[in-house]
């Protein structure tokens, strides 16, 4: 690997380690986009073992600090005000959103409790520890729950406001979950008050402005403004259980040119705030067949 | 010697990427954390030189890929890493040591980072990778990076000469 000597006069041809490297990196991507059962996935399984219960006790000590980023992210609005009121206004802040934190996951405990138990659902409860940066361009996020809370691949996942996304990994102890409003997420949705039928693609943005554009199967379909989505639901409620609330239908755009109408849906859930979510790990008519049939055996 | 020189920097990467993705995805700027993995790549390589670079990029760049909760196709950040690393340990000998030359070294780093995981992405087909997006993060991504590079590359440094003592030392501002 000592292509070159190391010292004073060093040589300007390029040194055969960083080439191989790339070659490599290059070999790794191909690799992994092309086979469906990647070698990467088992050392992503390895890493996120290892990564995993890191990232959350990380994520505990940061939680606190949630209130600061959102600070900075309101300071354009603030810049009138004097310095002293800033810093008294975050000071508040902060105490008020750690105050807040624990009120909040009970009524979203409470809320959750009340809705699975009448839907017959299993859940378990998990905080967001990691998020996705915003330079990886994906819209996921870690979550601390694995396959020994009974996390397995493609459950849904939702919090109190509506649906949130699906497991797209399961390790240990976290879970990556890939968000309704990535770009690569598309969900099954079902218009509420014409029970049609639609795709739901995300368009990747976390902020407020974060829409999920609906295209309905039947394009002669137009959604009325203020229509609740709901999702269709697959097969065995993997990935995507069905009825789950998504969001509300806030614009239709129509194009003369292919006559096919897209309905712009502002989601429920809020992902820029993300904390408490729960997985769906199993419903209570699919628990009572387990129980039958291991009553049989 | 080699065996524990790798081991400390192994360690340093391990703790980067975890605070990355761990602890600052928790002080986000629209989304944007700050690239801590890469300014450990590049403080490591403006010491030892663009071979290291490389090398540490490349694992820096592969933990980020495996890394939960990554989702993209692996290898996508080790290869940004690699070109980074390497780029970045060019500079060691080419200018002389100043906090200027660090500071447009990380910006210069996390630019060309930032644009080859795009790229790489838009390659791919990947449906998140789209140009106003790409314009919205990069400036931040930059910012960010400069922003933390004083708490991180003299850490980076120090750490850099204690395990390896050099021959032509020089003092880090």
């Amino acid at each position: 690997m000592k292509s070159h000597t190391r010292g004073g006069a060093r040589s300007r041809k390029v040194p055969l380690l960083p080439v191989l490297l790339v070659l490599v990196a290059l070999g790794v991507i191909t690799v992994d986009a092309a086979m469906d059962d990647s070698p990467a996935e088992p050392l992503r399984g390895v890493v996120g073992d290892v990564f995993g219960p890191v990232q959350s006790g990380l994520s505990s000590a940061a939680r606190p600090l949630n209130a600061v980023g959102e600070f900075f992210t309101t300071v354009p609005g603030l810049r009138d005000e004097n310095a002293a009121l800033r810093a008294a206004n975050a000071q508040l802040k902060a105490q008020l959103d750690t105050a807040g934190i624990d009120a909040d996951r009970l009524a979203g405990l409470e809320i959750m409790r009340a809705v699975t138990r009448d839907a017959g659902l299993d859940v378990v409860a998990a905080s967001v520890v990691g998020v996705g940066p915003a330079q990886s361009f994906s819209r996921t996020v870690t979550i601390d729950v694995g396959t020994v809370d009974g996390v397995t691949l493609d459950m849904t996942v939702l919090n109190a406001d509506g649906l949130v996304g699906r497991v797209v990994r399961a390790d240990r102890s976290t879970a990556s979950v890939l968000l309704l409003i990535d770009a690569d997420s598309v969900v099954g949705g079902r218009l509420g008050s014409s029970m049609e039928l639609g795709f739901l693609a995300g368009n990747g943005d976390l902020s407020d402005q974060g829409r999920l554009s609906l295209t309905t199967i039947d394009s002669s379909v137009t959604a009325a403004v203020g229509d609740a989505v709901v999702t269709w639901g697959s097969r065995n409620g993997a990935p995507y259980l069905s009825g789950v609330p998504v969001g509300s239908v806030e614009s239709v755009q129509s194009s003369p040119r292919d006559t096919s109408t897209v309905a712009i849906v502002a989601p429920f859930v809020d992902f820029s705030s993300l904390d408490q979510v729960f997985v769906v790990v199993g419903s209570a008519p699919e628990r009572a067949a387990t129980q039958a049939e291991g009553g049989l055996g | 010697m080699s065996v524990l020189r790798a081991a400390v920097a192994g360690l340093l990467v391990l703790l980067a990427v975890n605070l990355q993705i761990g602890f600052f995805s928790h002080l986000t700027i629209d989304g944007v954390v700050p690239d801590v993995a890469l300014l450990v790549v590049v403080g490591a390589a403006l010491v030892r030189g663009p071979e290291y670079g490389a090398a540490l990029g490349f694992a820096a760049g592969l933990a980020l890929d495996l890394a939960p909760p990554a989702d993209h196709t692996a290898g996508r950040w080790a290869l940004a890493l690699v070109i980074t690393g390497y780029v970045a340990g060019l500079v060691r000998n080419d200018a002389d040591r100043s906090a200027v030359v660090s500071v447009l070294t990380v910006a210069a780093s996390a630019f060309t980072a930032t644009s080859v995981f795009a790229l790489s992405g838009l390659a791919l087909g990947d449906p998140g990778v789209t140009t106003e997006l790409v314009i919205d993060v990069l400036p931040i991504a930059v910012l960010y990076d400069v922003a933390l590079t004083p708490l991180v590359l003299p850490a980076v440094a120090w750490v850099m000469h204690r395990v390896a003592p050099m021959s032509h030392r020089w003092a880090y501002p």
